[in-house]
């Protein structure tokens, strides 16, 4: 039989040369409006004369962050470690709660209609609460929060992922005589892949914002939430918009290591596909 | 010997609940490619599900290759084709067709040496490094059916295999088969749809009625091997097509007018 003409050919060598070049000029609309984005916040800002407590000119506040650099850092490392901390656990403990109750699935039904549920409170507010529970000061509290922020996204989509295999797929690996454990790690866990980066990006978000705000109800006077908070109540508005900007950056740089480890942890995904 | 044995097989789902399958006796010869016809509902894929030990009759006797379904499975002594390829697309090609020699434990060097042979055996050499979503639907199948046969099991389940594909795709896919029968010497049991898939291909086409499913008439293909592209213009080919519409048209009046048409279109 021939492959006929509507065949797929092997991938020609020297794509990837044309895919960077490509991936350069994708990136140049974007650029252009971030550019356009900035010019307009530091000559809009001074030419309507913004009060500095609603918006200061962006250049004011780059300078502030370069003169204040090693006390920002400081802070942004602190809140850093608190968010990843929290991410770590919080996901850590969802992936494997939902291997679990992927194995044994009456006690997903028992659970995860808690778990859903779950989802849908603003966990935020409990941040008063870790206060009290793991101490103010200590970045336990803003661990804890940030930790259970992550946990519920992370545990309903890897239970979805590996819950959501055709059928087929496991009568394929029962027909070789697979027993779970093999059915798990050849079929549910490399199904599960995207499902669970999807919510880990989304729980790099949570983390980030978890730690901030539990920063905000109180803690080490060097991290970032209390950083904001205190600078704006004090009319040092140039210094809580360096520590938002740093917040920022950290933030992006955190959900971009996630997306990296995404694209190579699942380079077979059609995502990844060359045109 | 037979390779499959079933003695009064029954099977209902649920208690008291639909019967999909009663009284089913037959016996599949070494070297016998069997294809099983009938309307949807008739119980076709259930019945081959029942031979690979992936549903449970409820009761009866099922031998395969002279033990137990469950042993057989075991002894990984088949291997199957679904309508859909059910390849994974975190795989390769190479990888798809070789993962129940890895689970098997072949070292990796004799995985690759398989690998090659079959993707000669199913003309797909040069596409080892391709994933699953690079490649046509006849392709898939293609793959699909050497990770099927890449442990040489003595018997192959195929249930539906080229349903979704284009008639094209699906007759010259039909001459593949055949010729990978007649290189293997395995036995195949096949479910289709398909009157003329069906006489083209087996030695034997058993129709099966729906509600309960039941085996109605077995037809002996007596048409000459090899097959070839000119066997569908044969007289005799047309004679044995018309056999079986009629068997499947006998049914009675419990078969409504749509389900006929899928029938006999092959749809």
């Amino acid at each position: 039989m021939s492959a006929g003409p509507t065949a797929v050919q092997p991938v020609p060598r020297g794509v990837f040369a044309r895919r960077v070049g490509r991936g350069v000029r994708d990136w140049i609309p974007a650029a252009i409006v971030f550019a356009l984005g900035m010019a307009v916040w530091e000559f809009g800002v001074k030419a309507l004369d913004v009060q500095n407590f609603l918006l200061p000119p962006l250049s004011d506040i780059l300078e502030t962050l370069w003169d204040d650099r090693s006390g920002l850092t400081s802070a942004a490392w602190f809140t850093f470690k608190e968010a990843l901390g929290g991410f770590v656990i919080g996901s850590g403990v969802a992936i494997a709660l939902a291997l679990l109750l992927a194995r044994w699935r009456p006690l997903a039904s028992a659970i995860m209609p808690y778990a859903i549920a779950a989802n849908a409170i603003p966990i935020i507010a409990f941040a008063p609460i870790t206060n009290n529970w793991f101490g103010l000061l200590s970045p336990a509290s803003k661990i804890a929060i940030a930790a259970i922020i992550c946990f519920f996204p992370v545990l309903v989509n890897t239970l979805r992922g590996l819950t959501s295999v055709r059928p087929a797929s496991i009568e394929l690996m029962r027909s070789y005589a697979a027993g779970e454990v093999e059915i798990f790690r050849r079929v549910r866990i490399p199904n599960a892949l995207p499902f669970i980066f999807s919510a880990l990006k989304v729980a790099t978000v949570l983390a980030m914002i978890g730690a901030i705000v539990g920063d905000y109800f109180g803690g080490s006077q060097d991290s970032l939430g209390i950083v904001i908070r205190r600078d704006a109540g004090i009319f040092a508005f140039e210094h809580a918009w360096a520590a938002i900007v740093i917040a920022s950056m950290l933030g992006i740089l955190f959900y971009a290591a996630v997306a990296i480890t995404e694209r190579l942890a699942m380079r077979w995904h059609p995502s990844t596909r060359i045109e | 010997m037979s390779v499959v044995s079933l003695k009064d097989v029954h099977k209902e789902f649920g208690k008291g609940g639909v019967i999909a399958l009663q009284g089913i006796e037959l016996e599949i010869g070494e070297r016998e490619f069997v294809s099983l016809i009938g309307p949807s509902g008739c119980g076709k894929s259930t019945l081959l599900r029942i031979v690979g030990d992936l549903i449970q009759p409820t009761s009866g006797k099922v031998v395969v290759n002279g033990k137990s379904a469950r042993q057989a499975r075991e002894d990984r002594d088949y291997g199957i084709v679904f309508q859909d390829a059910v390849l994974f697309d975190w795989r390769t090609v190479a990888k798809n067709i070789s993962l129940p020699l890895e689970m098997l434990g072949w070292d990796r060097r004799r995985r690759g040496e398989r690998v090659k042979e079959l993707l000669r055996l199913v003309e797909l050499d040069g596409f080892e490094s391709h994933h699953p979503w690079q490649l046509s639907g006849g392709m898939q199948q293609r793959v699909s059916i050497a990770r099927a046969l890449s442990f040489s099991p003595p018997l192959l389940l195929m249930d539906e295999p080229f349903g979704a594909l284009d008639e094209m795709t699906r007759e010259r896919l039909n001459i593949e088969l055949l010729r990978i029968w007649d290189a293997l010497g395995s036995t195949i049991v096949f479910v289709t749809h398909s009157i003329s898939e069906a006489v083209f291909l087996s030695t034997r086409v058993v129709v099966m009625s729906p509600r309960p499913g039941q085996i109605t008439g077995v037809v002996d293909i007596d048409l000459p091997q090899p097959r070839t592209a000119e066997t569908r213009e044969q007289p005799r080919f047309f004679e044995l097509v018309a056999d079986v519409r009629h068997r499947l048209r006998g049914l009675g009046d419990e078969l409504d007018e749509t389900e006929l048409i899928v029938a006999e279109e092959g749809l």
